[in-house]
């Protein structure tokens, strides 16, 4: 028995090296990668990039985190006047001599209107230029970033759960849950899902969350699909049948025998569907039904473009780049992996 | 033959039902609706910031009889869907039928068109690749389609409308509607070219993401055809490299990419959306937009069923089409 687990263990573990091994090899899924470690990084730390107080402040010899602290101002002197000089991150004599501030390298927060300052195209303060309300686009796009990313984790999250588990017992108890599920499947991918989306939501008060579940209870039938297949598949294969006869519960052959060597092209599907979601997500902050202002949201600074289009051409360029290069990353991401699992390979 | 399309007509009645009880689980989500009233509570615990008058309520409350217990509400919702009676738009009181009934030739010539040009250019290019597969021109066109895939439809448009429809740079295309002011005074080719004219843009938009996928389907498909051995025995038998890839290869790859159609349609009728009302195109997506934008609940109900039938309606198309075309089929 105890010989069986560790060729086992010892397999799973050349598995998935030899899967990330090809994944290597290939340059733009490497690539693809990178791009999505960076973005992720980007919607982490947020906050310390760009935001309109500095993480550090020293006055006298002693030193306050305005950015965690919520610190208002430094020794009389408010922020925003002291921002004016700043020649990037480092600032001496802040507000009087001997201090020091290391501001954020985005010295603006998403939310921080200058009316007096609004549409101007890219320049040394903004360096992605300004919005209508006079905010920093680059400073919504950082915050965008993490907008985008969490809708797209938590929808894909919620949509795996929902698609495994309805596969899992269309695939494992067959007959008329099969039925039932599979019907279910093929009319969700009868009705447009866009369409679907958009009138969940148009019954909805708006809300991050409420997108996030909506885009997930819309979005299982891929993962459905894939696990209800290979369940089919694995349902053959002697061990199982080895299993039930040792008396098995259906619980235990589930999760801890069929469910891992179903999840490869579950995988695959998830990463695709982080692509989708963060298009749908733009998209429907595009139109207006995304998240609510003031959230930032790439989507919705193009949509404000639409308005400008003759001359803004910023707010047209940066957040549509922005979408594309995350959903091309996921998608070689997802491209990379799919042929690096390919069973052909491993003949 | 005949006993297929009778099996496939009735297998659709079930996926019918379906669609039916979908749409009735969404409006239940309705407000006015005692049982999804928390639901649409925000966080300060108040009715969403909507502003919905008590007039809306009431009128949706009766016209989808919220009040009733719920196996009359999806009765009453299922004879509406089959009799086609939408009720009346809370904008402007007219029938949501004729409303839809007004905008659907432009959506669908929006979408045939796309389809049909996805088709045209997809195909060839998927034929080439799979001829001369790890090629230079292979690896290019699966790159730029994989490129033109991950575009985002509505960037794209407001990026043409940028560059050609009459921004800082050229004003070739017209960036709204699809026929000019006074188009009617046209004689027939002038109308014809005109609406061409205004249909470029918006088809574009339309048309780009799905060359990706129809490519390298028809080129993964024809790859699998070419090893089969009557296409070896083809050779063999000396008939020209031509004969052999489009007389014999090519039709046998053909009939599973007939059957993409099914899946195009609803991904064009969710496209439509966002593209009809960047450009201001009077089709039916421009009037989901504008539904839903004015919670007019009727009709945004309305489309969600139609573009499902609609979407029915291509994937039986599609499966008569491929029960036509495969002999082993017909003669069942």
């Amino acid at each position: 028995m105890d010989a069986n687990k560790d060729s086992n263990a010892e397999v799973s573990r050349t598995y998935r090296q030899m899967v990330w091994h090809h994944f290597r090899k290939k340059r733009l899924a490497m690539l693809g990668l990178w791009i999505t470690i960076i973005l992720f990084v980007v919607a982490i730390f947020a906050p310390l990039l760009a935001n309109d107080r500095p993480i550090l402040f020293c006055s006298k010899g002693k030193c306050h985190w305005p950015l965690f602290s919520g610190m208002e101002q430094a020794d009389g002197t408010v922020w925003k006047d002291l921002k004016k000089e700043v020649p990037f991150i480092l600032q001496n004599n802040a507000g009087g001599s001997g201090n020091f501030a290391l501001w954020p390298p985005v010295p603006y927060s998403p939310t921080e209107y200058n009316l007096l300052d609004f549409l101007a195209s890219p320049n040394r303060q903004h360096w992605f230029g300004t919005d209508d309300s006079g905010r920093d686009v680059l400073s919504r796009m950082i915050h965008g970033a993490r907008v985008s990313l969490s809708v797209g984790f938590v929808a894909v999250g919620i949509a795996v759960v929902i698609g495994v588990f309805l596969g899992a017992l269309a695939g494992y108890f067959g007959g008329w849950w099969d039925i039932l599920i599979s019907r279910l499947i093929e009319i969700m991918v009868t009705i447009p899902t866009f369409f679907l989306i958009i009138a969940i939501i148009a019954f909805l008060p708006p809300s991050i969350y409420n997108i996030m579940v909506v885009i997930g209870i819309t979005g299982w039938t891929g993962a459905a699909r894939f696990v209800r297949a290979e369940f089919l598949k694995l349902k053959q294969l002697d061990f199982i049948m080895a299993l039930k006869a040792l008396g098995a519960s259906n619980n235990r052959i589930i999760f801890l025998h069929m469910l891992p060597n179903a999840m490869a092209p579950v995988l695959v599907s998830a990463v695709f569907g982080i692509a989708g979601a963060i298009l749908t997500e733009s998209s429907l902050s595009f139109l207006g039904f995304g998240v609510p202002p003031p959230t930032p949201s790439w989507g919705d600074i193009l949509s404000q473009s639409r308005d400008y289009i003759e001359f803004a051409w910023w707010l047209t360029v940066f957040p549509g780049f922005a979408i594309f290069l995350s959903i091309t990353a996921y998608n070689l991401v997802g491209d990379g992996l799919r042929d690096a699992m390919d069973p052909k390979l491993f003949e | 033959m005949k006993g297929y399309i009778l099996k496939r007509l009735l297998q659709i009645i079930p996926t019918l039902l379906g669609i039916t009880f979908i749409t009735f689980l969404i409006i239940q989500l309705a407000p006015g609706n005692p049982a999804t009233l928390k639901l649409q509570m925000s966080g300060q615990g108040q009715l969403g910031d909507r502003g919905i008058s008590p007039e809306v309520i009431e009128q949706t409350k009766k016209l989808y009889g919220l009040d009733k217990p719920l196996h009359e509400q999806y009765l009453l919702w299922v004879k509406r869907v089959f009799t086609l009676d939408f009720g009346t738009s809370y904008k402007d009181h007219r029938n949501v039928w004729e409303k839809i009934a007004e905008r659907l030739p432009v959506t669908l010539q929006l979408n045939l068109i796309s389809i049909f040009l996805v088709y045209l250019i997809a195909i060839p290019f998927g034929v080439y690749s799979a001829v001369r597969p790890g090629s230079f021109w292979d690896h290019a066109l699966t790159l730029f389609f994989f490129f033109l895939y991950s575009l985002p439809s509505f960037w794209v448009a407001v990026l043409l409308i940028m560059f050609l429809g009459g921004g800082d740079f050229w004003d070739i295309f017209p960036a709204y509607n699809i026929s000019s002011i006074g188009a009617e005074a046209l004689s027939p080719p002038q109308w014809l070219l005109d609406r061409v004219w205004h249909l470029v843009l918006p088809v574009t938009c339309l048309t780009y993401g799905g060359l990706a996928y129809l490519s390298r389907l028809t080129r993964a498909n024809m790859l699998e055809v070419i090893r089969e051995d009557y296409v070896r025995t083809a050779r063999a038998k000396g008939l020209s490299e031509r004969v052999v890839i489009f007389k014999h290869a090519f039709r046998n790859a053909l009939l599973p990419i007939i059957t993409l159609l099914a899946f195009l349609l609803p991904s064009m009728f969710g496209g439509s959306v966002i593209i009809e009302s960047i450009f201001s195109i009077p089709g039916m997506g421009q009037l989901g937009f504008e539904a839903v934008l004015g919670r007019d609940y009727p009709v945004i109900m309305a489309i969600t069923t139609v573009s499902a039938m609609l979407t029915l309606i291509g994937l039986l198309i599609s499966d008569l089409l491929y029960a036509a075309m495969d002999p082993r089929i017909k003669l069942e």
